[in-house]
């Protein structure tokens, strides 16, 4: 009689078992369904917007909701320039500030140096683009913007009337946002760099800088690759910082101190206040086009990352 | 006589020796320059916020709904409520799914399909999350016509899951397989040996990436704009429209009026506050275990 009911025991902790494990791969199911059912409801809801302006979506400069003409080249040009401004600068720095934290500070302050450059990343976009807007984009106005102007006025980018919100402003905030990703995964990539390389390099009698420059950066530049990459999606992606100091305004100028407009801009203002499946569509096909771009960039930037750093995911 | 004929190309070598070494020193000081560049800006951000949001900060700010254009005085309580059951919300979704998920990876290890799952996590985590908000709008306002707390919670999940699923992965793999093995042998089930066990075990890294995965998204704005929507009013149901801090300062930040932008900067070192105790909690509980 025992002998039975714990065989029942043993029948139902065996169904339990495979009930957990199932919820386990359904879990897991359904995270990739959520992923795949991202992309898919994106390109439904563009789909008046894909029908109608086809490719030529990406390379015509009209951005108009009056006369329902959807181009996204003023947008595109916009969230390329503020991000290219952004990763110039953050890269430089960022690379620079993770050769110090890995290789020359001692670990007394590389620990806590590299936690406050953590909590950079924590602060809220909308803190970054208050201080943008407030602090920022005066100072570009009145005082960086002139000082450009005066020294480097014969050059196109810093001609021309300057607007406190601008390409520069946007540029420098996202700069400001995007030096903690720089920093942290570049500085993982070189404490992966083998010490071998460091030890070589040294007992040949090279210095500690030019251990640092010549063989230990040269020997992470695919996983700093990676980190700028990453870096440039976020950049890419960002939108509440940048659409309150960017200016919203969708030209073409050659001029950094001009206003522009950004992919995700354009969603954040005016998402709310369209109607009519097409513009719906429109503003739809401008987040698909951020989905699809950031996908490649990320994914590229975790192939190159892997590689590097075997098994510890950045 | 031979010591002093050798010492001219021994000096130019000592004097090379020199110029490299101060260009090493150079080099140094530039990195370390460029590293403080990173804690500068956000001791220059904090102390602005800081000067200009402890000004707004009072009982009223914290305690009332905000007030019409034109009327002074008011508060942001209503945002700080629902941006808290926003979060805590979409925490509510994202954990269960999350741990399952990181079981799934921790346990299935290198199989084409974890590889997957990593990958899309690792992915997702870079997505935009204005496009997030886009899904969120599409699966769940669009249908029922109207903007609610929910479609922001559910958006606010999607952001929290891969933080979760990385940390909560890496915690349950540094439970030694042992452990578990002994539990399985002692003929505990293997529910019971994950879930009172293994997980028990890597609590400490799973709760810091849980508070690290809140920290991300309270003072998270660009999804909020089209799901939770913002309201005037004092609104607990989570079907509806819900009033948002990090909306609100977004709100009176871009606002022309001189006393909504003092709001903001109040709203701003509020946010910064709770996300900065997030992270810095979120750093005790990992250290509080590598001390014990």
């Amino acid at each position: 009689m025992q002998r039975v009911t714990k065989g029942r025991n043993y029948a139902a902790i065996a169904a339990l078992d495979r009930l957990f494990l199932i919820a386990i791969y359904a879990a897991a199911a359904l995270f990739v369904l959520l992923v795949i059912m991202l992309f898919g409801s994106l390109v439904k809801g563009a789909w008046p917007s894909l029908l109608k302006f086809g490719a030529a979506f990406l390379w015509t400069s009209q951005w108009n909701p009056v006369t329902e003409q959807f181009g996204a080249l003023p947008l595109i040009f916009g969230t390329l320039v503020s991000s290219f401004i952004a990763i110039v600068l953050a890269g430089v720095v960022g690379i620079l500030a993770a050769a110090y934290l890995a290789e020359f500070a001692p670990s007394w302050l590389a620990r806590p140096l590299s936690f406050v450059i953590e909590l950079l990343a924590a602060v809220p976009s909308v803190v970054f683009g208050l201080w943008g807007l407030f602090v920022l984009a005066p100072f570009v106005r009145n005082d960086l913007g002139p000082f450009l102007q005066k020294t480097l006025g014969f050059l196109p980018i810093f001609s021309g009337t300057i607007y406190g919100t601008s390409l520069l402003t946007a540029g420098l905030v996202l700069a400001v946002m995007i030096l903690p990703t720089v920093t942290a995964i570049s500085r993982e990539v070189i404490v992966a760099i083998a010490q071998d390389l460091r030890e070589a390099s040294m007992s040949l009698g090279a210095t500690k800088w030019e251990t640092v420059a010549k063989v230990v950066l040269p020997a992470s530049r695919v996983g700093i690759f990676g980190a700028i990459v990453l870096a440039l999606g976020r950049a890419i992606g960002e939108t509440i910082a940048t659409t309150m100091v960017i200016g919203n305004r969708p030209e073409i100028a050659a001029s950094l101190f001009a206003p522009s407009y950004t992919l995700a801009s354009v969603i954040a203002n005016e998402f709310t206040e369209a109607n009519g499946a097409l513009y719906i569509g429109a503003l739809l096909e401008l987040g698909l086009l951020l989905f699809v771009v950031s996908f490649i960039v990320n994914g590229l930037s975790r192939l190159l990352l892997y590689a590097v750093l075997k098994g510890d995911r950045a | 006589m031979m010591a002093v004929a050798e010492q001219p190309p021994y000096e130019r070598k000592s004097h090379k020796l020199a110029i490299r070494h101060a260009i090493s020193w150079i080099g140094t000081a530039t990195t370390a320059v460029c590293a403080s560049i990173g804690a500068i800006c956000l001791l220059i951000i904090l102390g602005y916020v800081a000067i200009q949001g402890a000004g707004a900060i009072n009982w009223s700010f914290l305690t009332q709904l905000p007030a019409p254009v034109g009327e002074t005085g008011g508060g942001v309580a209503n945002g700080i409520i629902g941006t808290v059951m926003t979060v805590g919300l979409a925490t509510i979704i994202a954990t269960p799914l999350g741990l399952l998920c990181a079981l799934f990876l921790a346990f299935f290890g290198r199989g084409w399909m974890p590889e997957v799952v990593r990958f899309l996590s690792d992915v997702l985590s870079g997505i935009p999350s204005i496009a997030i908000g886009l899904f969120a709008y599409i699966l769940w306002v669009a249908p029922f016509k109207h903007f609610s707390a929910v479609s922001a919670s559910f958006a606010f999940a999607l952001l929290m899951l891969p933080i979760i699923l990385r940390t909560s992965e890496e915690a349950i793999r540094s439970v030694p397989r042992t452990i578990r093995e002994g539990a399985l042998a002692l003929g505990l089930s293997e529910v019971v040996t994950t879930l009172v066990i293994v997980v028990p075990a890597a609590r400490t890294a799973i709760i810091t990436g849980l508070l690290l995965s809140i920290a991300r998204v309270t003072g998270e704005t660009a999804p909020l704009l089209f799901t939770a929507f913002g309201s005037p009013f004092w609104e607990t149901n989570p079907g509806n429209p819900m009033a948002q801090l990090p909306l609100q300062v977004f709100n009176y930040a871009i606002s022309p009026y001189q006393s909504w932008h003092q709001i903001a900067w109040g709203g701003a070192l509020f946010l910064i506050l709770a996300v900065l105790v997030l992270n810095i909690l979120a750093r005790l509980v990992l250290t509080a275990r590598f001390n014990r």
